[in-house]
């Protein structure tokens, strides 16, 4: 079975308590907030104001420039504030508060449930459409889709692969996506091939997710879609990274940034963000929903939701049965990449899979020892970095030597943290160094630009 | 015997050779130096703090001695009577500059700041920052893990373990700005150093609107703008909700402390001004204000 060539870990997967759920339809909440970033680039611009009416699936937030993407309202009704509120890190962000009445859609939206398959389309006409929607990657990063999407002159994609992967513990969002949703992915798939004029897709599903890839490859032989082949992975944390998904599926390596994917000739997507392609070509429906996994152990209930953006993640908590007793770390994706929820009234935005409670006594971080330079953490990078001494420099504030070492190329899976016997904070000190030389990077950019 | 004679004889003939290659070497390649840098160099307080915006005491030194005009270096840790001296034995003149001293703006203590979430991660402010805006609800208040002790050589920061804030030792604080540089949140400031150490900021730097700031932190500047209106000298502005002290244009008349519905305006070493009697009519919510002696006594704690 094919895997990722170095580094990774092997932890509990935790989805025994969602993974049997089917995915439920959210009622519609009162109030929403939208943000008006839930992309990795430059933050929209609310072209709605206090007292204006919105329909579902209205544009409420314009992308500003080509890394950028639309935000659109999901429910219906009068925008009550556009003003700057906590997110779920308490950080400020530019929300659209809109006060819900009834539900009524946009009228271009096809909101009929059977498949549509036919797609004439040219590609720029597919890319414009998947720009329109606001489409980015729902795996967590959170990347404008329309950007991978667009090949850039003199380079050539040669292969799609989907992430089905989700080897982040806990979360089932993608599973269930795969197990019901299915055939929409698979017409997503070929649209996403005729956008980047393909003729080979690889679905990568890990091997604890063997219900999926039975059924996939089911209907792939009963639709009779061509060029569409599902792989197993072996179960390695972090297959669903791009760089490592792409090395398990095609063996390629991709150089150190700024090089893409597309620089190997691959086009990675997500599961769930195929569907929202599917329904943005062929329904004209915009991003405003998502299947986003409730799970945790201690919790009464576990949920598999489709829900709207900017639900607040309290209502979700409150239909599984209210937070358990005591100290609980609440988190906005998985155990691994997730980043904890200090207030549960933020909304829920376009990256978010999976909401994971862990009750207090399971998460308390062990005491910090000294490196032992046991190089478990080398082991386990999937970048082959070195993660003891990235963490150092940062410490020593030697940026330039972090710099040398590559640090940039750190994907923050945390897989050093996870495999250190002295309890390191590893991660936590090379996140700094990354963002920092990576400031550096650009300031000198900039000033050369200026030259 | 002989083996000896042969030994002394090749090392000493080595010694004098070497001694030789190394005097001509030494006249020829000799570098012409200033011995100026090296006692401009003696008189500068030798910290190597880089608060000039040089690597350290010595790179100062140099470019006092080499440039022409050296208005624009200063070492902050010396001061300006230091500066004075050296401009005088270089036969140049120094820059004037009024001492400073670093000030943190956050009066968000534990008893005003309540703690909403518990953090157990690494012990830093700057690692606290990567994930989220910390233990209490305001976004721009002091985290309290001193990062900023840490960065400051002179050892004028302390955490207060009561308050959870960071003071300043203003006797030890030479106004470096490494504090300035190390808070990942930007709250500190290097404002004019007055006699006695005496000063009036505001200790907040929240942008939120007042109904925000008063949920989080019952110290924060609500910007209601009754400073702004007081101040005869035009020093105080607000802007996004956050009232700004300019240190050049304040005359440290006090009459903002008292106007202050929060307390976020702080005096330290000052006694603050007696209620004015005169304007009798509006005045009368006075007893709303019993909340301003809290702060005094505050600062009183912490002098």
């Amino acid at each position: 079975m094919k895997t990722f060539p170095i580094g990774g870990i092997h932890p509990s997967d935790n989805k025994q308590w969602s993974k049997d759920r089917p995915i439920e339809v959210m009622e519609l909440p009162d109030q929403v907030a939208i943000p008006m970033i839930q992309h990795i680039g430059a933050p929209s611009t609310p072209i709605v104001k206090k007292g204006d009416k919105v329909l579902t699936g209205q544009l409420i937030g314009q992308a500003v420039g080509f890394v950028s993407a639309n935000i659109h309202s999901p429910i219906s009704g009068t925008v009550t504030s556009v003003d700057v509120y906590p997110n779920g890190q308490g950080q400020r962000r530019m929300m659209v508060v809109i006060k819900r009445e009834g539900d009524e859609w946009m009228e271009d939206i096809d909101r009929t449930p059977d498949i549509k398959r036919d797609c004439k389309l040219t590609p720029a006409e597919i890319i414009a459409k998947v720009k329109d929607a606001g489409i980015v990657g729902l795996g967590g990063a959170q990347f404008p889709t329309h950007v991978k999407l667009s090949v850039p002159d003199g380079q050539k994609a040669e292969i799609l692969i989907i992430n089905g992967v989700e080897c982040e513990p806990y979360l089932t969002s993608d599973y269930r996506n795969m197990l019901e949703r299915g055939e929409m992915i698979l017409v997503g798939v070929e649209i996403l091939m005729r956008a980047i004029s393909v003729q080979r897709a690889v679905i990568g599903i890990e091997a604890n997710k063997p219900a999926a890839v039975e059924l996939l490859k089911a209907l792939i032989t009963k639709g009779g879609y061509k060029g569409i082949e599902v792989q197993t992975l072996q179960t390695r944390y972090p297959q669903g990274g791009e760089k490592q998904l792409i090395a398990a599926v095609t063996g390629r390596q991709i150089a150190p940034p700024p090089a893409l994917p597309i620089s190997v000739g691959a086009v990675v997507c997500n599961v769930s963000t195929t569907i929202a392609v599917y329904e943005a070509v062929q329904k004209n429906k915009p991003l405003i929903e998502r299947v986003v996994t409730v799970t945790g152990k201690e919790l009464k209930e576990t949920h598999n939701f489709l829900m709207r953006f900017g639900i607040p993640a309290s209502h979700l908590l409150e239909r599984a049965g209210g937070l358990p007793e005591g100290d609980v770390k609440l988190l906005n994706g998985g155990p691994m990449m997730g980043r904890a929820v200090v207030d549960i009234t933020a909304p829920i935005i376009k990256g978010c899979s999976g909401i994971t409670v862990i009750s207090g006594k399971d998460t308390p971080r062990g005491v910090e020892g000294a490196c032992i330079k046991c190089a478990k953490c080398v082991s386990a990078c999937p970048m082959g970095l070195e993660p003891y001494l990235l963490s150092k420099l940062a410490r020593l504030q030697k940026w330039d030597m972090a710099e040398e070492h590559n640090t940039v190329d750190c994907i923050e899976c945390g897989c050093c943290s996870y495999t250190c016997p002295s309890n390191l904070p590893l991660l936590d000190y090379i996140r700094i160094g990354k963002q920092t030389v990576m400031t550096n990077i650009r300031a000198r950019a900039a000033a050369n630009n200026k030259k | 015997m002989n083996e000896l004679l042969l030994t002394v004889l090749t090392l000493s003939l080595l010694g004098a050779l070497l001694a030789v290659i190394l005097y001509i070497v030494a006249k020829r390649f000799h570098v012409d130096e200033d011995p100026r840098i090296d006692e401009v160099e003696k008189m500068l307080p030798g910290a190597n703090c880089g608060g000039c915006g040089f690597a350290g005491c010595r790179a100062m030194s140099e470019a006092l001695v080499t440039r022409d005009n050296i208005s624009s270096l200063f070492c902050p840790v010396a001061g300006g009577e230091v500066m004075k001296s050296i401009a005088g034995y270089l036969g140049k003149s120094a820059a004037e500059k009024s001492p400073m001293v670093a000030t943190m703006r956050c009066g968000g203590s534990c008893d005003k700041r309540p703690k909403v979430n518990h953090y157990d991660g690494a012990l830093s402010c700057a690692v606290v920052n990567t994930f989220y805006v910390g233990e209490s609800a305001c976004a721009f208040g002091c985290i309290g893990y001193g990062d900023c002790v840490h960065a400051c050589q002179f050892g004028a920061l302390h955490v207060n373990p009561e308050t959870g804030l960071v003071e300043v030792d203003p006797d030890k604080c030479t106004a470096c700005g490494a504090c300035v540089k190390a808070c990942p949140k930007g709250l500190f400031e290097l404002r004019k150093k007055w006699p006695k150490n005496r000063a009036i900021y505001v200790a907040c730097r929240s942008k939120n609107r007042g109904s925000v700031v008063m949920k989080a932190c019952k110290a924060g500047c609500i910007g209601c703008g009754k400073c702004e209106k007081v101040c005869p000298f035009g020093a105080i502005t607000i802007d996004s909700y956050l009232a700004y002290i300019d240190p050049k244009k304040c005359k440290l008349c006090r009459k903002c402390v008292n106007e202050c519905p929060t307390g976020a305006i702080h005096i330290v070493n000052m006694e603050r001004l007696a209620r004015e009697p005169k304007p009798a009519a509006p005045k009368v919510e006075a007893p709303k204000r019993e909340s301003n002696v809290e702060p005094k006594a505050d600062t009183a704690n912490k002098e």
